[in-house]
């Protein structure tokens, strides 16, 4: 990818001026083009190559190969060598050219992406990578934004424009952005082309929702902000086509700055790998000198004299030159205590790991048809090892689907599932939900299961009536119909599109609204209402409410919102009511919905008058207009009626609370780190039972100032630790204590507490003086929520824990807004099925459902991890068994290097002899069943504590190793030394000797994988046995008449097996080495099974004993549903929308017009639209729903 | 959508063995039953070997053979000495005859290659170019030396030759020297040069002796299925020792009949023709006359050992179920914390 420039200096400002591509050019600023891709064809060799000789051990290898090379040196043949390193180097070349093969495919597909440029006054198709910084380019309805662009003008009035940023930062809501009203005018192409305006900005950064600049035009300053902004990776949605001034492009955008750079992970075990395999080339190197030392003073000693039988090699005139060779030769032979196999054995086993995570059938998700997908093959065994989670909200642990659920409407509740004779049905034998067929108007995806409700609506209810009506008026939803009857809302949060939803299929249908009115459609009769004014939401008031006049001509106020505010301001009448409704909410509010209470009042024609007139000075008030407002509402809003409650599912992602309560179980903490509101994400916290009411407490920071949020964190420690102390847990707490004693106090604590923060505060907290605090604090909690973050915010929670914590840390999303914290994270999982991929391509593994992370942790990342340990203590033990008796025969041979083995066995033992059982172990091995370590997440402890291959570990396998080797040399030895066969001849000769010494090295590997084996699958069978045959058919074959005759120097050891292992000395010795180094292991294991068993072995005995008796173990406790009430918005909901309904901003211009026809009496009102319409040429379509046609201006 | 096998779904049937008592205290009881008893009779064979041993090497003053300590190879006179010694038991069976080297590094990385067995093998390519690995004897006056290489070169030498003294009288024993080495070194590995008739000294022609030997390979024996290569001293000499203190198979002393003992209790003398030098670095020289039995030579330490070994399995297998029994745990399930 050539064509994406490289980086440049930073630079202090930019200056972009329009339509100037020469002016512009001046500055080099990146084009749009992007690059992730690492290599291209010509670079691929040498760069990849140059990477992969930056790992140490392909670099050792390499190093290895070339002392093979010197003669005088060589102790082996270079071919030992040399083929494992091409094989291992080979095989990681092609897969890193796949990888980036498809980088570059998916690069060019972003590059290529058509938009319209305009040059030189005209619009042209151009690609996305040849978008040039200060280039004007037309986006239209449903486009992703190219670059970041200056909003000049859009197809809405006063260039407003409407974008959904879930790209970049999860939220589904749609967002407003508004051209500078001096180029919201610039509609078309030609006044666009003479646009010349300069625009000096901030340089790029990664802040999304700051801007800085200016444009200077025609001699004026505007101000821009971050308002005026498109962001790529935005959608234009709602909006007919817009025009914007690329500011950023590329790489300089705020999405591309927001993504981390891509690391290569590595596991724990990886490292641990790497430092156990430098120790073990000091270990190596020590001995090397060990025994050169040991040569120098052999060869001054006795091999100077020994001259006569063995002179020294040409060059060599002293002792000490020769022991500096030798121990470069013993460097050659003893590094087979870390082959390359080893790297090439763990890559093996990942792949099969990877594979088994993709074929596995229950992470597939039928609905999407996607399975799961392990799309980094190199981090299987971290997932065995998570601690911490931070999982995204939205499109993660919830659908982003909101459903109007149940109501309580004037002391009944309804919405409860019911079989036929009207008892409340159990989950799961769902009858068929309610028909909304006599509605034309119905949106046939709303789903509601209790009839009662819609007979109440036939029937005629009032009290049904109005709760419906309230629902289709107070509301800041608008409606578009595509065609007649096909309606669709535009909500800024999808519960109140629920609520809305709800009532038109219940026979209200909002149909379409102007600033002064609203059209609803009750039971199949058009009713406009006229809309007097909106009161609307904002987070204090937490309610909203509309005031309307009837055809009638009563004045109504309607009033939504959360039923504590509500509830309170109820008239004293309601008294029965309220509690009628208040019981209702609880039970709702056990059930995990969101509530929201309903209440209308009448007013007096003469009172409304006198409040609207104050109204409006206090709107036209200089100063204190808001707190003015907010007083008159809370005015108007008083001794309401009651008229009902909603309940609104937030639906969960499928198993969401018992995938978390299983994750917690497991000891894993789980963090929400969101984009939503503070409010959402409690909410969601309590559904997903990550908090309960049976929290001590839950701790809200929400502080502006860094002081604050100190204070408030503090404040949180304090109140923990002040639990514990009195619940008497013997901490003395000190005034000062360190902050790493604070710790562990903290990490002590009794209680359950949870933190939420809130964006703000956690930028303070993120600071480098703050963060330690922090981190204490979050880490003493069950549960932390971080709200209202940016991208970079969940990257550096996740950084910070890492930091920290040196705990294995996952992170799970399904937005772009996702994709740093993915990248940042050990593990990095994305949701895949949903429209967003940056989140997949960016992760380690995907799935596309939130309950499958169980399974891959508990099933798969335990397995894999368990199967990585066994596998490296058996291998280093093994090549230290192998390797060490080289070294004890080096006392005995003059310290000459020379060899205990033939040099094939030596090339075999690795690559044949040893390396399939291990792998079958590697791969298949299962200590317990999967569905015991779902049942005992605790069995999934021992990774996080990283128990099973640690340094301990590891000194115990390298103890045994070198046990084994010793009693594999001197075992032998003991017994050669002065033996003769059955015909009398010399039993200790040098070959006899190394086939006895490599045949019992085979069997007792072999045995002590049988031992490690647990799970002997047929597979496993057939590689620990058929590798011990093909020991024997290879040393036959090597020690054959026939290969001699070819390659008589190749082949010395001709006839050597059937004369040796016909001798029964040599059997007894093979058999006695066998015990000798197995027995000790077996009593050892023996021991601890018997005397402190794992939970696992515990596990896998009970299996054994009761294996056909079945378990009644339920590890889950179900908790009670008993919740405390939250009521409110579901979602973010941002003040202002009913103000820009009321200015009729948001309206398009046909209907503008038309809103100056409100006042009349709206059946006239009507036939006016009609007839104006008509006029028009327009189609005929429904009279209330013309108003919203979008008409072209 | 994934395949529903047993293998991809991970579900293959598998044996899941568990270390229980009931399987590990019974097999350290079994071995160590079984060992003990193979132990045993290891160390009954073992001991009823009969072997004497003689160093002669000559480093002691009195020793006879102290006259020769300083010998070259190439002296003349060979230097010869005598060692009387006395068998205490009769030996009843056949008897061999070693000669054993001590701190002789014939392990030593650069003499264990210090050879060409193709060219032992009779290539006669490699008979006249022999391999590099020969330096620095593989050529001598731009000869190249047949059989080349440290190994062939440092041939022991020495002559051993036995009397039995019966009343002063010496009645030499028969020595026999084939069959001695292997088969397959005999017979495949170890051939002489290939060409025309039988004729060892022209088939050998070009190639020029060992610097240390006295003759050239083709005047080792007289017999011609025990000269050249195939000279079964020279063989047995080859087959390079694991250990720097070994014993190579020297001679046969088979036994005549049934009624006499093959050698009788009584004086002896060995009469040696010391040529081989080891002094210098230290090293000694022994004769040694053993028996053999199934299992070869005298070999205490594989008897000893298995008694041990059997005796500690045995004894662990007590420990073990004390240890179980005491304090084992009963594995039931209400041990599983939830």
């Amino acid at each position: 990818m050539e064509r994406c420039a490289a980086r440049r200096a930073p630079e202090e400002e930019r200056r972009v001026r329009a339509n100037a591509r020469e002016y512009n050019e001046k500055f080099q600023y990146a084009s749009n083009c992007i690059k992730t891709s690492k290599y291209n064809i010509v670079t691929f060799l040498p760069v990849n190559l140059f990477e992969q000789f930056q790992e140490v051990a392909n670099t050792y290898f390499l190093f290895l190969l070339i002392l093979q090379l010197i003669p005088q040196i060589s102790s082996l043949s270079w071919f030992t060598t040399i083929v494992p390193l091409v094989l291992v180097l080979t095989i990681t070349a092609v897969k890193d050219a796949t990888d980036d093969y498809f980088r570059h495919k998916s690069d060019n597909q972003v590059n290529n992406r058509q938009s319209q440029v305009l040059i030189s006054g005209v619009l042209r198709q151009e690609q996305w990578m040849n978008v040039r910084v200060g280039d004007i380019i037309k986006l239209e309805n449903n486009q992703f934004v190219a670059a970041d662009l200056l909003l000049l003008s859009s197809s809405e009035p006063h260039g407003l424009c409407y974008i959904e940023t879930a790209e970049l930062d999860g939220e589904t809501n749609m967002k407003v952005r508004q051209a500078i009203p001096v180029t919201s005018e610039l509609g078309d192409t030609s006044k666009l082309a003479l646009f010349d305006g300069e625009v000096i900005c901030e340089p790029p950064n990664n802040k999304l929702d700051k801007f800085g600049g200016t444009l200077y035009w025609k001699e004026n300053k505007y101000p821009l902000s971050n308002q005026n902004m498109l962001l790529r990776g935005c959608v234009l949605r709602n909006t007919e086509w817009c025009f914007g001034l690329v500011i950023f492009a590329g790489p300089d955008t705020k999405l591309m700055q927001n993504s981390g750079r891509t690391k290569f992970k590595r596991t724990s075990i990886d490292r641990l790998m790497n430092t156990l395999v430098l120790w073990i080339f000091g270990f190596l190197v020590c001995m090397g000198v060990i025994l050169a030392i040991g040569n120098a003073i052999w060869e001054h000693e006795v091999g100077v004299c020994f001259q006569i039988y063995l002179p020294w090699d040409e060059g060599v005139h002293s002792a000490f030159f020769s022991g500096f060779l030798s121990f470069w030769s013993y460097i050659i032979i003893l590094n087979t205590v870390v082959p390359i196999s080893l790297y090439v054995s763990v890559e093996v086993i990942r792949l099969g790991h990877s594979y088994f995570i993709n074929w596995d059938k229950k992470m597939y998700c039928a609905k999407r048809r996607t399975p799961a997908e392990a799309r980094t093959t190199t981090l299987n065994e971290e997932l065995g090892q998570v601690e911490y989670i931070f999982s995204d909200k939205t499109g993660t642990l919830t659908q982003n689907i909101m459903v109007f659920s149940k109501c309580s409407v004037n002391g009944h509740s309804y919405g409860d599932v019911q079989d036929v004779l009207g008892h409340k049905a159990e989950l799961g034998e769902r009858p068929e939900p309610v028909d909304f067929s006599f509605n034309p108007l119905a949106d046939p995806r709303f789903q509601f299961w209790d009839p009662s409700l819609l007979e109440a609506v036939k029937l005629g209810d009032p009290h049904v009536h109005e709760f419906f009506r309230l629902l289709s008026l107070c509301h800041t939803v608008m409606s578009e119909e595509k065609s007649e009857g096909e309606l669709f809302y535009k909500a800024q949060s999808p519960d109140e599109g629920a609520l809305v939803t709800a009532a038109r299929n219940f026979g209200f249908v909002f149909r379409s609204r102007t600033p002064k009115t609203i059209t609803v459609h009750e039971l199949g009769r058009a009713i406009t209402y006229q809309l007097l004014a909106i009161l609307d939401f904002n987070n204090i008031r937490k309610r909203m409410s509309v005031i309307v006049r009837s055809p009638e001509g009563k004045i109504r106020l309607y009033c939504k919102g959360a039923d504590t505010i509500l509830l309170e301001r109820l008239h004293p009448t309601n008294q029965d009511l309220t509690n009628v409704t208040t019981d209702h909410l609880n039970e709702y509010a056990g059930e995990g919905l969101r509530t929201l209470v309903l209440a209308y009042k009448d007013l007096e024609e003469s009172y409304y008058e006198d409040w609207s007139e104050r109204l409006h000075r206090a709107s036209g008030a200089p100063e204190a207009r808001e707190d003015r407002l907010a007083r008159l509402y809370d005015e108007v809003e008083h001794d309401m009626m009651l008229l009902g409650a909603t309940a609104i599912e937030d639906k969960l992602q499928q198993g969401v609370p018992e995938t978390i309560a299983i994750l917690t179980l497991a000891n894993i903490k789980i963090w929400v780190l969101t984009g939503d509101k503070q409010e959402t994400a409690v909410n969601i916290g309590y559904s997903c039972k990550m908090l309960t009411d049976d929290m001590t407490e839950v701790f809200v920071i929400t502080g502006h100032t860094v002081l604050e949020v100190r204070e408030e964190l503090r404040k949180a420690r304090e109140k923990m630790m002040d639990a514990s102390r009195s619940m008497g847990n013997g901490f003395s707490y000190q005034e000062k204590l360190s902050s790493t004693k604070l710790t562990s106090v903290l990490e002590a604590i009794a209680g359950e507490y949870a933190l939420v923060i809130n964006g703000h505060s956690l930028a303070h907290a993120l600071e480098a003086d703050m963060e330690v605090e922090f981190l204490e604090t979050a880490c003493a909690c069950k549960a932390v929520i971080c709200c209202r973050v940016t991208p970079l915010q969940k990257a550096q929670v996740v950084e910070l824990v890492k930091k920290y914590k040196k705990a294995v840390t996952l992170a799970i999303g399904d937005g772009a807004n996702d994709v740093s914290m993915i990248k940042t994270a050990h593990i990095g999982v994305g949701i895949s099925g949903q429209e967003g991929i940056q989140a997949v391509l960016a992760s380690d593994y995907s799935f596309s459902q939130f309950k499958f992370l169980q399974r891959l942790l508990l099933v798969h990342g335990r397995w894999s991890y368990l199967r990585m340990c066994k596998f490296l203590c058996y291998f280093f033990y093994k090549n230290f068994a192998f390797t060490m008796v080289h070294f004890w025969f080096g006392f005995f041979c003059g310290f000459s290097a020379q060899t205990v083995y033939d040099q094939y066995f030596i090339t075999l033992y690795n690559i044949v002899y040893t390396s399939l059982p291990v792998l079958a172990m590697g791969v298949f091995d299962q200590d317990v069943p999967e569905q015991r370590s779902m049942e005992y997440p605790k069995l999934y402890e021992p990774g996080q504590l990283n128990l099973l291959f640690n340094k301990r570990e590891f000194f115990i396998c390298i103890a045994q190793g070198i046990y084994t080797s010793v009693l594999m040399f001197f075992i032998p030895y003991g017994v050669f030394a002065d033996a003769t066969r059955d015909d009398g001849a010399q039993l200790a000769d040098y070959q006899s000797f190394a086939v006895t010494v490599a045949t019992s090295l085979v069997i007792v590997v072999s045995v002590q994988i049988g031992l490690d084996t647990g799970f002997w699958t047929a597979i496993n069978h057939f590689f620990i046995w058929g590798s011990l045959a093909a020991y024997f058919a290879i040393l036959f074959a090597m020690h054959s008449d026939g290969l001699f005759q070819m390659f008589p120097n190749q082949f010395r050891f001709v006839g050597n097996a059937q004369n040796t292992l016909a001798q029964p000395t040599v059997w007894l010795t093979i058999a006695l080495t066998t015990v000798v180094c197995v027995m000790p292991v077996v009593a050892f294991r023996f021991l601890k099974l018997d005397l402190k068993p794992e939970l696992s072995d515990t596990v896998r005995y009970t299996q054994l004993v009761r294996k056909k008796q079945k378990t009644q173990h339920r590890c889950m406790r179900r908790v009670g549903r008993v919740g405390s009430r939250r009521s409110g918005y579901a979602f973010s909901h941002q003040e202002g929308f009913g103000e820009l309904i009321m200015s009729g901003k948001n309206m398009r211009l046909s209907s503008l017009a038309l809103s100056g026809f409100a006042a009349r009496p709206s059946a006239s009102w009507i036939e006016t639209l009609r007839k104006k319409k008509g006029g028009e040429g327009s189609t005929a379509c429904s009279p209330s729903g013309a108003a919203d046609k979008t008409l072209k201006v | 959508k994934p395949d529903n096998t047993a293998f991809k779904q991970q579900r293959l049937p598998a044996w899941q063995p568990i270390l229980t008592a009931g399987t590990v205290l019974p097999a350290f009881f079994v071995i160590g039953l079984i060992f003990i008893p193979i132990g045993i009779g290891i160390f009954v064979t073992s001991n009823n070997i009969r072997e004497y041993e003689i160093d002669y090497t000559g480093t002691d003053p009195s020793s006879p053979c102290n006259k020769c300590l300083n010998v070259s190879w190439d002296s003349t006179p060979p230097c010869t000495c005598t060692i009387n010694f006395t068998l205490e038991h009769s030996f009843e069976s056949n008897v061999f005859m070693y000669y054993g080297l001590s701190n002789f590094y014939q392990n030593h990385r650069r003499y264990v290659k210090s050879r060409d067995d193709s060219q032992l093998n009779g290539d006669n390519s490699s008979l006249l170019n022999p391999s590099k690995e020969c330096e620095p004897y593989r050529t001598n006056e731009d000869k190249p030396i047949a059989p080349c290489g440290a190994i062939a070169n440092s041939m022991f030498n020495d002559t051993l030759e036995l009397y039995r003294i019966d009343n002063d009288t010496r009645t030499p024993i028969t020595l026999i020297k084939k069959g001695i080495a292997w088969w397959t070194d005999k017979n495949v590995k170890f051939r002489n040069p290939t060409g025309d008739g039988n004729n060892l000294t022209a088939l050998f022609q070009g190639t020029t002796k060992p610097v240390n030997w006295p003759k050239p390979v083709y005047m080792l024996d007289s017999e011609l299925d025990n000269n050249g290569f195939i000279n079964e001293d020279f063989i047995v000499w080859m087959r390079t020792a694991a250990l720097p203190t070994f014993r190579k198979l020297y001679r046969l002393i088979e036994r005549k009949n049934n009624l006499q003992p093959t050698l009788q209790a009584g004086k002896y003398s060995l009469e040696i023709t010391y040529n081989y030098p080891v002094y210098s670095f230290d090293g000694r020289k022994r004769m040694i006359l053993s028996t053999i039995s199934w299992m070869g030579g005298k070999n205490p330490f594989l008897g000893i050992a298995y008694i041990t070994v059997g005796s500690i399995c045995f004894f662990l297998g007590v420990v073990l179920l004390i240890i179980h029994h005491k304090y084992g745990n009963r594995n039931t399930s209400a041990d599983i914390p939830n």
